[in-house]
């Protein structure tokens, strides 16, 4: 018997890219956030299910989602309560926009740090907006941690060690690496489990003070169930360096954003006998289409 | 991603049906568990908003997962290994999901682990799960039996049982046997007292729907030496205590994902439910009487998933240079379709509605006696329950037969082969007109409110309600249509002989129903505009209906009746 976990799961709340309609992208070349839904970043949906797996595990444990973005993300921090989290925070603050994945690193890290006494962070292998798959492994770095990247299956713990089956290449391998470490889970793991009908009719009303403040009505009530309020962080909250948040700590700079159109630019023919068809497939394991 | 819910937008509002506040009011006992339970509503609203929310996550669970493994379901099946059933793995899935979701024990009530639903809600997720997959269904829609235990079981016996069915564990209701179909008088399996009280069960059960469950209702004769219903009780087999094996299972036309079992008892230890003789005569009517609006519910499920498939291929495949849903010939199936799926599914909601009202006043009645008024309403509601629901049962299952048969039609020789979901829908189809009673047996149990004035009463009240002027024509045609009705009932009861009566039930209950059926979809066209083109195709076609029925009923010379007799 394992003793219990704190397992923090890293989630963002990403436009849906997967239904772009023609109004997706603004003329100037950036994603219209109106057009698109908010929705919970997939493959952080499959590093939750590994953390609540884990849970039922070693029973004790405690799942907290952590999610940067407006106070709008506390719906990603909803989401995981329905499915079984037992909390989350949401880090807002102006002083975050625009950050790159350096300086987002930074202030989860910060967040993190802030959150202390941690076993496993646990995050998707990367976000549909910006497919950078560099902010797990950057948050690992900041705070000194071993990672395991590409994660399909926590298989457990075992003396002090989490066993881990990860996609690679050219196919599966199982690590182990010490506590407290840091895992980055593929799409390609089990699917997250379905919302729960009575967390979801518990945490309905759960929210970021920030969503209330103008409802006294809906204030009181969260007030009187503390369960239901989820945690506001800030820059202030996390005593995060403002020099190293947002656009001041980010050192990527976008210079220009091109429309990409793919056009067919040439065409051939192929006979479809066994000799034209062994050529084509020659040709195209040497230029390294397929292969 | 598809939302079997949210992508049908006729679920909410049978969902937001005016009655609902009632329900509502009457289930939650003015919110009294809202202080005691952190997932209970503080207000109708919010009830409301919470049923919204889960069914969404049915929507969710039976678009993603229970429709996508529907197919390898189908074709895997379960078996059985040493006397245990193991499942198709996608139902194993299936259950996960649903037991993970919580959606088992969705209408028992809070203080024995569920969601306390009311019976339409919960109807409503049997209808969504059924568009996904009739077959697991089945499986998931036994938790009805816990219904069974709260209502007749010791307070006990509630606690240690109706928990554990909400955390997952399934049930099967053994009713069946080799020589006990629809004539459960016959049931022969033994149930026998031993010095200490306690109870065995020996003998031989068949085609139990999901017979290797983890709790069991077993009906048994108890009665030595009696030889019809009042010498039958019914019991509760614990999977853990051991004593039942599956001798086999069936190998079926349909529903092939849920298992149909040969069970045999050996000494099986068993508890007493409820009081001994009360088994069938009390017990099994009210098992089965959940169990029928069950069957209702999947066959409206199967009705929507028939008329999707038949919809999405007319508008797929082309010849002679179009789509056929183009040609007048197919649109007119297509059309017709719809208007069943429409009517039979107001048929469904507005007798769950009714079924909702008189159980929960039931419910009330243990706890304080009722007021006299509220006495003469749970007679009410329990009466017209009781009326609606081998019409919903008999007639929708008809319907859902007859789309089923359409949807092949409409995909042709495609609809032959076995490249298409239609071809599973059609084979799942054909059992509801069959089990928990046939339709021949809907008929025997709704003739008496053709006779007694329950159906043409409830008629004239709809006659009452006012529509809208663009309406009032087809409130016109239905009226005209129940005078028919009221005619022929007249016409036949006037013979003054059973046989006839009994030869004749089936048409006028199917009168009844599509007059019923036609007045519920104008008054859900009064409350959505969208209902008024299927309202004008059914009524079309059900006043065809009744008048061939009066037609038939008119011409008929009771003496005929001779050629008929074997």
């Amino acid at each position: 018997m394992s003793k219990s976990l704190n397992i923090i799961v890293l989630a963002k709340q990403v436009p849906d890219t997967r239904n772009v309609g023609k109004d997706a992208m603004k003329a100037d070349g950036t994603i219209n956030r109106a057009a698109l839904p908010a929705i919970f970043n997939p493959e952080d949906l499959n590093a939750l299910e590994q953390a609540l797996k884990l849970k039922e595990m070693y029973p004790g444990s405690k799942v907290t989602l952590l999610t940067m973005g407006p106070a709008r993300a506390a719906e990603i921090v909803r989401e995981g309560l329905y499915r079984g989290a037992d909390g989350g925070v949401v880090l807002s603050d102006r002083a975050f926009a625009g950050s790159d994945t350096l300086a987002t690193s930074y202030a989860i890290s910060a967040a993190i740090r802030k959150m202390g006494n941690y076993d496993i962070i646990i995050g998707g292998r990367q976000a549909i907006d910006g497919d950078t798959a560099q902010v797990g492994p950057q948050v690992a770095e900041k705070l000194g941690l071993p990672q395991v990247t590409y994660a399909e299956d926590i298989i457990g713990v075992e003396n002090g060690k989490v066993i881990v089956k990860r996609r690679i290449e050219s196919g599966v391998e199982t690590v182990s690496c010490p506590l407290p470490m840091m895992v980055t889970v593929n799409g390609s793991a089990a699917a997250c489990r379905p919302r729960n009908a009575k967390a979801l009719q518990k945490y309905k009303y759960a929210a970021v003070p920030s969503e209330v403040a103008a409802d006294e009505k809906k204030k009181a009530f969260i007030e009187e169930r503390p369960y239901l309020e989820i945690g506001e962080w800030n820059a202030s909250t996390v005593d995060a360096d403002l020099s190293q948040c947002g656009l001041a700590g980010s050192p990527t700079k976008v210079k220009s954003i091109e429309n990409v159109v793919f056009t067919a630019k040439e065409a051939r023919q192929v006979e479809n006998t066994d000799a034209e068809l062994e050529a084509l497939v020659q040709e195209l394991i040497a230029n390294h289409t397929i292969g | 991603m598809a939302n079997f819910y949210t992508d049908n937008p006729a679920l909410k509002h049978h969902l937001q049906h005016p009655l609902m506040e009632k329900i509502v009011a009457l289930k939650e006992r003015d919110f009294a568990d809202a202080s005691k339970y952190d997932y209970a509503p503080q207000d109708f609203a919010d009830a409301m908003d919470s049923y919204d929310r889960v069914l969404e996550v049915v929507g969710e669970i039976c678009g993603d997962t229970i429709a996508e493994n529907a197919e390898d379901v189908d074709h895997q099946g379960p078996h059985v290994e040493n006397g245990r059933v193991v499942y198709a793995d996608g139902t194993k899935r299936n259950l996960d999901a649903c037991r993970k979701a919580g959606l088992m024990g969705m209408a028992m009530p809070r203080r024995l682990g569920g969601l306390n639903f009311p019976i339409t809600p919960y109807i409503m997720a049997a209808d969504i799960v059924s568009r996904a997959d009739a077959g697991f269904e089945n499986l998931w829609g036994l938790q009805d039996c816990a219904e069974t235990i709260y209502e007749f079981a010791d307070e006990d016996q509630k606690q240690r049982y109706i928990p554990r069915v909400c955390e997952g564990e399934t049930m099967s209701m053994d009713l069946t046997e080799p020589d006990a179909g629809s004539d459960l008088q016959s049931v022969m399996l033994k149930a026998s007292q031993k010095e200490d009280g306690s109870w065995v069960l020996n003998g031989v059960k068949r085609f139990i729907t999901n017979g290797d469950s983890d709790i069991h209702l077993v009906l048994a004769r108890s009665e030595e030496g009696s030889k019809d219903g009042r010498g039958l009780s019914m019991f509760i087999y614990d999977k853990r205590n051991g004593g039942v094996t599956v001798r086999r299972i069936e190998n079926k036309m349909g529903i092939k994902g849920s298992p149909t079992c040969e069970l045999v008892f050996k000494d099986a230890p068993a508890e007493l439910c409820g009081s001994r003789r009360l088994g069938l005569i009390k017990y099994v009517m009210a098992l089965m009487n959940g169990a029928r609006l069950g069957i209702a519910a999947q066959s409206v499920g199967i009705s929507e998933v028939a008329y999707r498939e038949a919809l999405a291929y007319a508008k797929d495949r082309k010849q002679f240079g179009k789509a056929i849903i183009e040609f007048p010939a197919v649109a007119e199936i297509l059309s017709v379709m719809k208007a069943k799926l429409d009517a039979s599914r107001s048929l469904l909601y507005a007798c769950a509605r009714y079924v909702d009202i008189y159980k929960a006043y039931d419910d009330i009645a243990k706890e304080r006696s009722l007021t006299p008024e509220e006495k003469q309403e749970a007679k009410k509601y329990s009466r017209l329950a009781d009326a609606f629901t081998p019409l919903a049962k008999g007639l929708g299952s008809e319907f859902c037969n007859q789309n089923a048969y359409d949807c092949i039609q409409i995909h042709g020789g495609s609809g032959f082969m076995k490249d298409y979901a239609c071809e599973r829908v059609y084979r799942d189809a054909r059992i509801t007109s069959i089990y928990e009673g046939t339709t021949q047996l809907q008929v025997v149990a709704a003739i008496r409110h053709v006779t007694t004035g329950t159906y043409l009463d409830q008629i004239h009240a709809y006659q009452e309600a006012q529509v809208c002027a663009e309406d009032e024509g087809m409130k016109n045609t239905l009226a005209f249509m129940a005078q028919q009705y009221a005619d022929a009932v007249q016409a036949v009861t006037g013979v003054k002989n059973p046989q006839y009566m009994d030869f004749m039930a089936r048409r006028l209950v199917e009168m009844a129903g599509y007059i019923i059926m036609g007045y519920l979809m104008l008054e859900d066209t009064q409350r959505e505009a969208s209902f008024r083109r299927s309202l004008h195709v059914f009524v079309n076609w059900a006043q065809a209906e009744v008048a061939k029925h009066a037609d038939f009923i008119g011409n008929f010379r009771p003496e005929e009746i001779e050629n008929y007799l074997y």
